[in-house]
Protein backbone atom coordinates (compact mmCIF):
# COMPACT_ATOMS: atom_id res chain seq x y z
CA UNK A 1 0.00 0.00 0.00
CA UNK A 2 2.75 2.40 0.97
CA UNK A 3 4.57 1.52 -2.18
CA UNK A 4 1.48 2.17 -4.27
CA UNK A 5 0.99 5.55 -2.63
CA UNK A 6 4.63 6.40 -3.19
CA UNK A 7 4.24 5.52 -6.85
CA UNK A 8 1.16 7.74 -7.13
CA UNK A 9 3.08 10.61 -5.54
CA UNK A 10 5.94 10.10 -7.98
CA UNK A 11 3.47 10.07 -10.81
CA UNK A 12 2.01 13.38 -9.63
CA UNK A 13 5.44 14.97 -9.75
CA UNK A 14 6.35 13.93 -13.27
CA UNK A 15 2.77 14.28 -14.47
CA UNK A 16 2.64 17.95 -13.49
CA UNK A 17 5.73 18.75 -15.51
CA UNK A 18 4.43 16.82 -18.54
CA UNK A 19 1.12 18.60 -18.17
CA UNK A 20 2.77 22.03 -18.39
CA UNK A 21 4.66 21.17 -21.58
CA UNK A 22 1.47 19.54 -22.89
CA UNK A 23 -0.40 22.79 -22.20
CA UNK A 24 2.14 24.65 -24.32
CA UNK A 25 1.65 22.13 -27.14
CA UNK A 26 -2.12 22.45 -26.82
CA UNK A 27 -1.98 26.25 -27.10
CA UNK A 28 -0.17 26.02 -30.44
CA UNK A 29 -2.33 23.14 -31.62
CA UNK A 30 -5.55 24.98 -30.77
CA UNK A 31 -4.45 27.97 -32.80
CA UNK A 32 -2.89 26.25 -35.78
CA UNK A 33 -3.68 22.50 -35.57
CA UNK A 34 0.07 22.08 -35.66
CA UNK A 35 2.18 20.08 -33.22
CA UNK A 36 5.21 22.19 -32.44
CA UNK A 37 8.05 19.70 -32.11
CA UNK A 38 10.37 22.46 -30.93
CA UNK A 39 8.20 23.13 -27.87
CA UNK A 40 10.35 21.00 -25.53
CA UNK A 41 13.58 22.61 -26.72
CA UNK A 42 12.10 26.09 -26.44
CA UNK A 43 11.19 25.18 -22.86
CA UNK A 44 14.67 23.80 -22.21
CA UNK A 45 16.24 26.98 -23.58
CA UNK A 46 13.90 29.02 -21.40
CA UNK A 47 14.95 27.04 -18.33
CA UNK A 48 18.62 27.67 -19.19
CA UNK A 49 17.87 31.38 -19.43
CA UNK A 50 16.28 31.18 -15.98
CA UNK A 51 19.40 29.44 -14.70
CA UNK A 52 21.65 32.07 -16.27
CA UNK A 53 19.65 34.94 -14.77
CA UNK A 54 19.80 33.23 -11.39
CA UNK A 55 23.58 32.79 -11.73
CA UNK A 56 23.81 36.50 -12.48
CA UNK A 57 22.22 37.17 -9.13
CA UNK A 58 18.50 37.55 -9.73
CA UNK A 59 16.23 36.08 -7.04
CA UNK A 60 15.08 32.70 -8.34
CA UNK A 61 11.39 33.50 -8.84
CA UNK A 62 12.23 36.80 -10.53
CA UNK A 63 14.56 34.80 -12.75
CA UNK A 64 11.71 32.42 -13.62
CA UNK A 65 9.33 35.23 -14.55
CA UNK A 66 11.93 37.18 -16.54
CA UNK A 67 12.97 33.91 -18.19
CA UNK A 68 9.36 33.26 -19.20
CA UNK A 69 9.14 36.77 -20.68
CA UNK A 70 12.39 36.37 -22.60
CA UNK A 71 11.44 32.97 -24.01
CA UNK A 72 8.04 34.44 -24.96
CA UNK A 73 9.80 37.20 -26.88
CA UNK A 74 12.13 34.67 -28.54
CA UNK A 75 9.11 32.57 -29.55
CA UNK A 76 7.38 35.64 -30.98
CA UNK A 77 10.53 36.28 -33.01
CA UNK A 78 10.69 32.66 -34.21
CA UNK A 79 7.04 32.81 -35.25
CA UNK A 80 7.57 36.03 -37.17
CA UNK A 81 10.78 34.84 -38.84
CA UNK A 82 10.09 31.21 -39.67
CA UNK A 83 6.42 30.39 -39.29
CA UNK A 84 4.38 33.30 -40.60
CA UNK A 85 5.89 33.32 -44.07
CA UNK A 86 4.31 29.93 -44.77
CA UNK A 87 0.72 29.11 -45.59
CA UNK A 88 -0.87 28.09 -42.27
CA UNK A 89 -3.03 25.52 -44.06
CA UNK A 90 -0.05 23.62 -45.46
CA UNK A 91 1.34 21.68 -42.51
CA UNK A 92 4.26 19.78 -43.98
CA UNK A 93 6.68 22.73 -44.33
CA UNK A 94 5.70 23.97 -40.89
CA UNK A 95 6.28 20.61 -39.23
CA UNK A 96 9.69 20.41 -40.88
CA UNK A 97 10.49 23.89 -39.61
CA UNK A 98 9.56 22.98 -36.04
CA UNK A 99 11.75 19.87 -36.34
CA UNK A 100 14.56 22.09 -37.60
CA UNK A 101 14.07 24.48 -34.71
CA UNK A 102 14.20 21.48 -32.38
CA UNK A 103 17.71 20.62 -33.62
CA UNK A 104 18.94 24.21 -33.78
CA UNK A 105 17.75 25.15 -30.28
CA UNK A 106 19.29 21.98 -28.85
CA UNK A 107 22.60 22.80 -30.53
CA UNK A 108 22.49 26.42 -29.37
CA UNK A 109 21.98 25.34 -25.76
CA UNK A 110 24.82 22.82 -26.07
CA UNK A 111 27.17 25.46 -27.47
CA UNK A 112 26.35 28.03 -24.80
CA UNK A 113 25.97 25.81 -21.72
CA UNK A 114 27.81 22.58 -22.74
CA UNK A 115 26.53 19.10 -22.07
CA UNK A 116 27.63 18.95 -18.42
CA UNK A 117 24.64 18.80 -16.07
CA UNK A 118 24.23 21.96 -14.00
CA UNK A 119 22.38 22.47 -10.72
CA UNK A 120 19.08 24.29 -11.15
CA UNK A 121 17.79 26.64 -8.41
CA UNK A 122 15.58 24.82 -5.92
CA UNK A 123 12.31 26.64 -6.43
CA UNK A 124 10.44 24.83 -3.68
CA UNK A 125 11.18 23.87 -0.07
CA UNK A 126 13.00 20.60 0.55
CA UNK A 127 11.77 17.51 2.34
CA UNK A 128 8.49 15.70 2.71
CA UNK A 129 5.26 17.46 3.39
CA UNK A 130 3.17 14.41 4.19
CA UNK A 131 4.33 11.00 5.31
CA UNK A 132 1.85 8.13 5.22
CA UNK A 133 3.53 4.96 6.43
CA UNK A 134 6.65 4.80 4.32
CA UNK A 135 5.24 6.88 1.49
CA UNK A 136 6.47 10.45 1.33
CA UNK A 137 4.83 13.25 -0.58
CA UNK A 138 7.49 15.91 -1.01
CA UNK A 139 6.91 19.63 -0.92
CA UNK A 140 8.32 19.64 -4.40
CA UNK A 141 5.50 17.43 -5.69
CA UNK A 142 2.83 19.52 -4.00
CA UNK A 143 4.20 22.78 -5.34
CA UNK A 144 4.82 21.35 -8.80
CA UNK A 145 1.20 20.23 -9.00
CA UNK A 146 -0.09 23.44 -7.40
CA UNK A 147 1.79 25.70 -9.79
CA UNK A 148 0.55 23.59 -12.69
CA UNK A 149 -3.04 24.24 -11.58
CA UNK A 150 -2.23 27.93 -11.10
CA UNK A 151 -0.87 28.26 -14.65
CA UNK A 152 -3.95 26.54 -16.04
CA UNK A 153 -6.28 28.83 -14.11
CA UNK A 154 -4.38 31.90 -15.31
CA UNK A 155 -4.50 30.69 -18.90
CA UNK A 156 -8.19 29.88 -18.53
CA UNK A 157 -8.93 33.42 -17.37
CA UNK A 158 -6.70 34.92 -20.04
CA UNK A 159 -8.40 32.96 -22.83
CA UNK A 160 -11.97 33.33 -21.61
CA UNK A 161 -12.12 36.72 -19.96
CA UNK A 162 -9.90 39.01 -22.02
CA UNK A 163 -10.15 40.50 -25.48
CA UNK A 164 -6.85 39.04 -26.65
CA UNK A 165 -8.07 35.67 -25.37
CA UNK A 166 -11.30 36.07 -27.34
CA UNK A 167 -9.37 36.88 -30.50
CA UNK A 168 -7.12 33.86 -29.89
CA UNK A 169 -10.14 31.58 -29.59
CA UNK A 170 -11.70 33.15 -32.68
CA UNK A 171 -8.55 32.55 -34.71
CA UNK A 172 -8.44 28.96 -33.44
CA UNK A 173 -12.02 28.45 -34.54
CA UNK A 174 -12.15 30.13 -37.95
CA UNK A 175 -9.21 31.89 -39.53
CA UNK A 176 -11.06 33.56 -42.39
CA UNK A 177 -13.96 34.85 -40.31
CA UNK A 178 -11.47 36.21 -37.79
CA UNK A 179 -9.97 38.36 -40.55
CA UNK A 180 -13.45 39.47 -41.54
CA UNK A 181 -14.07 40.59 -37.96
CA UNK A 182 -10.99 42.80 -38.06
CA UNK A 183 -8.67 40.52 -36.10
CA UNK A 184 -5.02 40.66 -37.15
CA UNK A 185 -4.39 36.93 -37.45
CA UNK A 186 -0.58 37.05 -37.60
CA UNK A 187 -0.02 38.93 -34.32
CA UNK A 188 -2.69 36.81 -32.61
CA UNK A 189 -0.91 33.58 -33.55
CA UNK A 190 2.35 35.19 -32.50
CA UNK A 191 0.80 35.89 -29.12
CA UNK A 192 -0.14 32.19 -28.95
CA UNK A 193 3.47 31.19 -29.63
CA UNK A 194 4.76 33.56 -26.96
CA UNK A 195 2.20 32.33 -24.44
CA UNK A 196 3.03 28.69 -25.20
CA UNK A 197 6.76 29.32 -24.82
CA UNK A 198 6.24 31.10 -21.50
CA UNK A 199 4.09 28.23 -20.20
CA UNK A 200 6.68 25.73 -21.49
CA UNK A 201 9.53 27.60 -19.81
CA UNK A 202 7.62 27.48 -16.56
CA UNK A 203 7.07 23.75 -17.03
CA UNK A 204 10.75 23.08 -17.80
CA UNK A 205 11.80 25.17 -14.80
CA UNK A 206 9.53 23.15 -12.54
CA UNK A 207 10.85 19.95 -14.12
CA UNK A 208 14.49 20.97 -13.72
CA UNK A 209 13.87 22.10 -10.14
CA UNK A 210 13.20 18.47 -9.20
CA UNK A 211 15.82 17.78 -6.49
CA UNK A 212 16.81 14.54 -8.24
CA UNK A 213 17.45 16.21 -11.62
CA UNK A 214 20.03 18.55 -13.03
CA UNK A 215 19.67 20.61 -16.18
CA UNK A 216 21.44 19.77 -19.43
CA UNK A 217 20.50 20.41 -23.07
CA UNK A 218 18.77 17.08 -23.61
CA UNK A 219 16.70 17.26 -20.43
CA UNK A 220 13.44 17.75 -22.34
CA UNK A 221 13.91 15.10 -25.01
CA UNK A 222 12.15 12.33 -23.11
CA UNK A 223 9.78 14.77 -21.43
CA UNK A 224 8.68 16.08 -24.83
CA UNK A 225 7.65 12.64 -26.00
CA UNK A 226 5.70 12.06 -22.79
CA UNK A 227 4.14 15.51 -23.13
CA UNK A 228 3.07 14.97 -26.74
CA UNK A 229 1.50 11.70 -25.60
CA UNK A 230 -0.15 13.55 -22.69
CA UNK A 231 -1.52 16.25 -25.01
CA UNK A 232 -2.90 13.65 -27.43
CA UNK A 233 -4.42 11.70 -24.57
CA UNK A 234 -6.13 14.84 -23.27
CA UNK A 235 -7.53 15.71 -26.67
CA UNK A 236 -4.88 18.06 -28.17
CA UNK A 237 -7.14 21.10 -28.03
CA UNK A 238 -8.11 21.09 -24.37
CA UNK A 239 -6.04 22.78 -21.65
CA UNK A 240 -7.63 20.77 -18.86
CA UNK A 241 -7.31 17.67 -21.02
CA UNK A 242 -3.56 18.35 -21.07
CA UNK A 243 -3.51 18.29 -17.27
CA UNK A 244 -5.50 15.07 -17.19
CA UNK A 245 -3.28 13.55 -19.88
CA UNK A 246 -0.10 14.66 -18.11
CA UNK A 247 -1.16 13.15 -14.82
CA UNK A 248 -2.30 9.93 -16.51
CA UNK A 249 1.06 9.57 -18.21
CA UNK A 250 2.85 10.34 -14.94
CA UNK A 251 0.86 7.67 -13.12
CA UNK A 252 1.25 5.07 -15.85
CA UNK A 253 4.96 5.66 -15.87
CA UNK A 254 5.40 5.17 -12.16
CA UNK A 255 2.71 2.58 -11.38
CA UNK A 256 3.04 0.25 -14.37
CA UNK A 257 6.76 -0.06 -14.03
CA UNK A 258 6.41 -0.92 -10.37
CA UNK A 259 3.77 -3.58 -10.71
CA UNK A 260 4.27 -5.25 -14.02
CA UNK A 261 7.57 -7.05 -13.70
CA UNK A 262 8.20 -7.53 -17.39
CA UNK A 263 8.09 -3.78 -18.04
CA UNK A 264 11.57 -2.50 -17.26
CA UNK A 265 12.19 1.19 -16.79
CA UNK A 266 13.33 1.54 -20.39
CA UNK A 267 9.92 0.36 -21.52
CA UNK A 268 7.92 3.16 -19.90
CA UNK A 269 7.78 5.05 -23.16
CA UNK A 270 6.39 2.04 -24.97
CA UNK A 271 3.88 1.43 -22.19
CA UNK A 272 2.54 4.99 -22.35
CA UNK A 273 2.23 4.87 -26.10
CA UNK A 274 0.29 1.60 -25.84
CA UNK A 275 -2.09 3.28 -23.41
CA UNK A 276 -2.42 6.20 -25.82
CA UNK A 277 -3.32 3.78 -28.61
CA UNK A 278 -5.97 2.11 -26.47
CA UNK A 279 -7.51 5.40 -25.34
CA UNK A 280 -7.56 6.90 -28.82
CA UNK A 281 -9.13 3.75 -30.22
CA UNK A 282 -11.96 4.02 -27.72
CA UNK A 283 -12.17 7.83 -27.70
CA UNK A 284 -10.66 9.25 -30.88
CA UNK A 285 -10.78 12.84 -29.61
CA UNK A 286 -9.05 12.05 -26.32
CA UNK A 287 -10.35 12.69 -22.81
CA UNK A 288 -11.63 16.24 -23.28
CA UNK A 289 -10.94 17.06 -26.91
CA UNK A 290 -13.52 18.66 -29.18
CA UNK A 291 -15.22 16.23 -31.45
CA UNK A 292 -14.99 17.78 -34.86
CA UNK A 293 -18.44 18.01 -36.36
CA UNK A 294 -18.74 19.80 -39.63
CA UNK A 295 -22.02 21.09 -40.90
CA UNK A 296 -22.31 21.89 -44.56
CA UNK B 1 -29.11 59.64 -56.33
CA UNK B 2 -27.05 60.14 -53.24
CA UNK B 3 -23.30 59.76 -52.88
CA UNK B 4 -21.27 56.82 -54.04
CA UNK B 5 -20.21 54.79 -51.01
CA UNK B 6 -18.21 52.09 -52.78
CA UNK B 7 -16.80 52.11 -56.26
CA UNK B 8 -14.96 49.35 -58.06
CA UNK B 9 -13.15 50.26 -61.27
CA UNK B 10 -11.70 47.82 -63.74
CA UNK B 11 -11.50 45.18 -61.02
CA UNK B 12 -9.83 41.89 -61.85
CA UNK B 13 -9.37 39.01 -59.45
CA UNK B 14 -7.39 35.81 -59.82
CA UNK B 15 -6.73 32.60 -57.98
CA UNK B 16 -3.15 31.85 -58.93
CA UNK B 17 -2.94 31.84 -62.73
CA UNK B 18 -6.67 31.79 -63.28
CA UNK B 19 -8.34 35.16 -63.72
CA UNK B 20 -11.94 35.02 -62.53
CA UNK B 21 -13.03 38.64 -62.86
CA UNK B 22 -12.03 40.41 -66.06
CA UNK B 23 -12.09 44.09 -65.19
CA UNK B 24 -15.54 44.87 -63.83
CA UNK B 25 -16.76 48.26 -62.63
CA UNK B 26 -19.70 48.96 -60.37
CA UNK B 27 -20.90 51.29 -57.63
CA UNK B 28 -22.86 51.04 -54.44
CA UNK B 29 -24.66 54.22 -53.40
CA UNK B 30 -25.24 55.39 -49.86
CA UNK B 31 -28.32 53.83 -48.21
CA UNK B 32 -29.21 51.56 -51.09
CA UNK B 33 -29.46 47.82 -51.53
CA UNK B 34 -27.51 46.68 -54.55
CA UNK B 35 -27.45 43.11 -55.79
CA UNK B 36 -25.07 41.19 -57.98
CA UNK B 37 -26.81 38.31 -59.74
CA UNK B 38 -25.43 35.50 -61.78
CA UNK B 39 -25.24 31.77 -62.23
CA UNK B 40 -22.85 29.45 -60.44
CA UNK B 41 -19.27 30.19 -61.37
CA UNK B 42 -20.00 33.67 -62.73
CA UNK B 43 -17.65 35.22 -60.16
CA UNK B 44 -20.17 36.55 -57.62
CA UNK B 45 -18.40 35.28 -54.53
CA UNK B 46 -15.04 36.31 -55.96
CA UNK B 47 -16.35 39.84 -56.45
CA UNK B 48 -17.40 40.17 -52.84
CA UNK B 49 -14.20 38.52 -51.61
CA UNK B 50 -12.20 40.95 -53.71
CA UNK B 51 -13.91 43.85 -51.94
CA UNK B 52 -12.84 42.42 -48.58
CA UNK B 53 -9.23 41.96 -49.64
CA UNK B 54 -9.41 38.18 -49.65
CA UNK B 55 -8.21 37.50 -53.20
CA UNK B 56 -5.50 38.92 -55.43
CA UNK B 57 -6.88 41.89 -57.36
CA UNK B 58 -5.92 44.64 -59.75
CA UNK B 59 -7.91 47.79 -60.45
CA UNK B 60 -9.17 50.18 -57.81
CA UNK B 61 -11.70 49.87 -55.03
CA UNK B 62 -12.74 53.12 -53.40
CA UNK B 63 -14.72 53.26 -50.19
CA UNK B 64 -15.88 56.67 -48.95
CA UNK B 65 -13.51 58.25 -51.51
CA UNK B 66 -10.52 56.38 -50.06
CA UNK B 67 -8.58 53.88 -52.13
CA UNK B 68 -8.77 50.58 -50.21
CA UNK B 69 -7.46 48.32 -53.00
CA UNK B 70 -4.26 47.47 -51.16
CA UNK B 71 -5.79 47.14 -47.69
CA UNK B 72 -5.69 43.89 -45.70
CA UNK B 73 -9.02 42.32 -44.75
CA UNK B 74 -8.85 43.43 -41.13
CA UNK B 75 -8.17 47.05 -42.15
CA UNK B 76 -11.15 47.03 -44.52
CA UNK B 77 -13.44 45.95 -41.67
CA UNK B 78 -12.07 48.81 -39.59
CA UNK B 79 -13.06 51.22 -42.37
CA UNK B 80 -16.69 50.11 -42.01
CA UNK B 81 -17.23 47.21 -44.40
CA UNK B 82 -18.69 44.05 -42.83
CA UNK B 83 -18.81 40.77 -44.72
CA UNK B 84 -21.10 37.80 -44.15
CA UNK B 85 -19.31 35.03 -46.01
CA UNK B 86 -20.92 32.21 -47.90
CA UNK B 87 -21.67 29.29 -45.60
CA UNK B 88 -22.22 31.72 -42.64
CA UNK B 89 -18.62 31.70 -41.38
CA UNK B 90 -19.51 31.53 -37.71
CA UNK B 91 -17.05 30.41 -35.05
CA UNK B 92 -18.42 26.93 -34.37
CA UNK B 93 -16.53 26.27 -31.12
CA UNK B 94 -17.45 29.64 -29.60
CA UNK B 95 -20.74 30.41 -27.87
CA UNK B 96 -23.35 32.53 -29.59
CA UNK B 97 -22.53 35.43 -27.28
CA UNK B 98 -18.79 35.13 -27.91
CA UNK B 99 -19.50 35.11 -31.65
CA UNK B 100 -21.24 38.46 -31.24
CA UNK B 101 -18.35 39.76 -29.12
CA UNK B 102 -15.86 38.83 -31.82
CA UNK B 103 -18.08 40.77 -34.23
CA UNK B 104 -17.48 43.84 -32.08
CA UNK B 105 -13.73 43.18 -31.94
CA UNK B 106 -12.80 46.43 -33.69
CA UNK B 107 -14.85 48.53 -31.28
CA UNK B 108 -13.67 49.97 -28.00
CA UNK B 109 -16.82 51.88 -26.96
CA UNK B 110 -19.10 50.89 -24.10
CA UNK B 111 -22.18 50.15 -26.18
CA UNK B 112 -21.20 46.60 -27.11
CA UNK B 113 -23.38 44.93 -24.48
CA UNK B 114 -26.26 47.13 -25.59
CA UNK B 115 -25.84 46.10 -29.21
CA UNK B 116 -25.70 42.43 -28.20
CA UNK B 117 -29.03 42.98 -26.48
CA UNK B 118 -30.39 44.53 -29.68
CA UNK B 119 -29.36 41.42 -31.61
CA UNK B 120 -31.21 39.31 -29.05
CA UNK B 121 -34.29 41.52 -29.35
CA UNK B 122 -34.23 41.05 -33.11
CA UNK B 123 -33.64 37.31 -32.91
CA UNK B 124 -34.92 35.97 -29.58
CA UNK B 125 -33.73 32.50 -30.54
CA UNK B 126 -30.15 33.74 -30.30
CA UNK B 127 -30.85 34.88 -26.75
CA UNK B 128 -32.20 31.45 -25.88
CA UNK B 129 -29.07 29.86 -27.30
CA UNK B 130 -26.55 32.47 -26.13
CA UNK B 131 -24.47 30.00 -24.10
CA UNK B 132 -24.60 27.24 -26.75
CA UNK B 133 -21.80 26.88 -29.27
CA UNK B 134 -22.52 28.30 -32.69
CA UNK B 135 -21.79 24.91 -34.22
CA UNK B 136 -24.88 23.49 -32.54
CA UNK B 137 -27.26 25.95 -34.26
CA UNK B 138 -29.40 25.15 -37.26
CA UNK B 139 -28.56 26.65 -40.64
CA UNK B 140 -31.13 29.41 -40.30
CA UNK B 141 -29.99 30.29 -36.79
CA UNK B 142 -26.38 30.35 -37.97
CA UNK B 143 -27.33 32.80 -40.70
CA UNK B 144 -29.10 35.03 -38.13
CA UNK B 145 -25.95 34.84 -36.01
CA UNK B 146 -23.68 35.59 -38.96
CA UNK B 147 -25.70 38.67 -39.94
CA UNK B 148 -25.94 39.84 -36.32
CA UNK B 149 -22.22 39.37 -35.88
CA UNK B 150 -21.50 41.45 -38.96
CA UNK B 151 -23.78 44.23 -37.65
CA UNK B 152 -21.90 44.22 -34.32
CA UNK B 153 -19.04 46.04 -36.06
CA UNK B 154 -21.52 48.86 -36.87
CA UNK B 155 -20.70 48.78 -40.57
CA UNK B 156 -21.60 51.41 -43.13
CA UNK B 157 -21.63 48.77 -45.82
CA UNK B 158 -22.79 45.19 -45.34
CA UNK B 159 -21.63 42.61 -47.87
CA UNK B 160 -23.77 39.49 -48.00
CA UNK B 161 -22.61 36.43 -49.90
CA UNK B 162 -25.56 34.24 -50.95
CA UNK B 163 -27.47 34.56 -47.69
CA UNK B 164 -30.28 32.34 -48.98
CA UNK B 165 -28.03 29.38 -49.74
CA UNK B 166 -29.20 26.13 -48.17
CA UNK B 167 -32.06 27.68 -46.20
CA UNK B 168 -35.76 26.84 -46.27
CA UNK B 169 -37.95 29.31 -48.22
CA UNK B 170 -39.81 30.68 -45.16
CA UNK B 171 -36.53 31.32 -43.37
CA UNK B 172 -35.10 33.05 -46.42
CA UNK B 173 -38.16 35.26 -46.65
CA UNK B 174 -37.91 36.30 -43.00
CA UNK B 175 -34.20 36.95 -43.43
CA UNK B 176 -34.71 39.20 -46.43
CA UNK B 177 -37.54 41.07 -44.71
CA UNK B 178 -35.08 41.78 -41.95
CA UNK B 179 -32.54 43.11 -44.46
CA UNK B 180 -35.17 45.48 -45.78
CA UNK B 181 -35.98 46.71 -42.27
CA UNK B 182 -32.29 47.21 -41.49
CA UNK B 183 -31.93 49.19 -44.68
CA UNK B 184 -35.02 51.38 -44.23
CA UNK B 185 -34.75 51.95 -40.47
CA UNK B 186 -31.01 52.16 -39.95
CA UNK B 187 -29.88 53.18 -43.41
CA UNK B 188 -27.47 50.24 -43.64
CA UNK B 189 -26.13 50.07 -47.17
CA UNK B 190 -25.96 46.55 -48.55
CA UNK B 191 -24.37 44.74 -51.42
CA UNK B 192 -25.92 41.31 -51.79
CA UNK B 193 -24.67 38.56 -54.04
CA UNK B 194 -27.48 36.15 -54.88
CA UNK B 195 -28.46 33.36 -57.15
CA UNK B 196 -32.12 33.76 -56.27
CA UNK B 197 -32.79 36.64 -58.65
CA UNK B 198 -36.50 37.17 -58.06
CA UNK B 199 -36.07 37.37 -54.33
CA UNK B 200 -33.07 39.69 -54.46
CA UNK B 201 -34.46 42.05 -57.11
CA UNK B 202 -37.72 42.22 -55.17
CA UNK B 203 -36.04 44.14 -52.39
CA UNK B 204 -33.07 45.78 -54.12
CA UNK B 205 -32.74 49.26 -55.57
CA UNK B 206 -30.30 48.34 -58.31
CA UNK B 207 -28.88 45.18 -59.79
CA UNK B 208 -25.91 43.95 -61.78
CA UNK B 209 -25.82 40.73 -63.73
CA UNK B 210 -22.48 38.97 -63.79
CA UNK B 211 -21.64 36.42 -66.44
CA UNK B 212 -18.30 34.64 -66.75
CA UNK B 213 -16.47 37.35 -64.84
CA UNK B 214 -17.96 40.33 -66.64
CA UNK B 215 -20.89 42.59 -65.91
CA UNK B 216 -23.31 42.14 -68.78
CA UNK B 217 -26.28 44.13 -67.55
CA UNK B 218 -26.90 46.79 -64.95
CA UNK B 219 -29.91 48.82 -64.04
CA UNK B 220 -32.69 49.63 -61.63
CA UNK B 221 -34.05 46.52 -59.93
CA UNK B 222 -37.57 47.27 -61.16
CA UNK B 223 -36.56 47.38 -64.79
CA UNK B 224 -34.50 44.18 -64.46
CA UNK B 225 -37.25 42.24 -62.80
CA UNK B 226 -39.71 43.20 -65.53
CA UNK B 227 -37.44 42.40 -68.41
CA UNK B 228 -38.48 38.96 -69.59
CA UNK B 229 -35.50 38.61 -71.90
CA UNK B 230 -32.98 39.24 -69.16
CA UNK B 231 -34.67 36.88 -66.79
CA UNK B 232 -34.76 34.12 -69.37
CA UNK B 233 -31.22 34.62 -70.54
CA UNK B 234 -29.35 35.10 -67.29
CA UNK B 235 -31.48 34.54 -64.28
CA UNK B 236 -32.95 31.15 -64.93
CA UNK B 237 -36.65 31.89 -65.23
Amino acid sequence: MDLFLQRLFDGLTNGSAYALIAVALVLIFKATTLVNFAQGEQAMLGAFIVLQLWNWGLPMWVAVIVGMLISGIIAAGLERTFIRRFDPADHLPLVIITLGLFLVLNAVAAIVWRYDPLAFPQLFPHGSAITIGNARLSWYSIFAFGSCILVLLLLHVLLNRTKIGLSFRAVSSNLESSRLCGIKVGPTLQFGWALAAAAGTFGASIYAANPVLQIEPSIMLRALIFSITAAALGGLDSLWGALLGGLTIGFIQSVLVQYIPFIPNEMTLTATVVVLLIVLTLRPSGFLGTKTVERV
Amino acid sequence: MTDVLLKAENLTASYGQIEVLHGISFEVYDNEIAVILGANGAGKTTTIRALSGMVETTGTITFKKEDISEFESDAIVRKGVAHVPQGRGTFPELTVEDNLRVGAFIRSDNDVQNDIQNCYDTYPVLFERRTQTAGSLSGGEQQMLAVSRALMSRPELLLLDEPSLGLAPQIVEALFERFLIMNKDHGTTMLIVEQNAQLALGMADRGYVLEAGEIVIEGAAESLINDEAIIRAYLGG
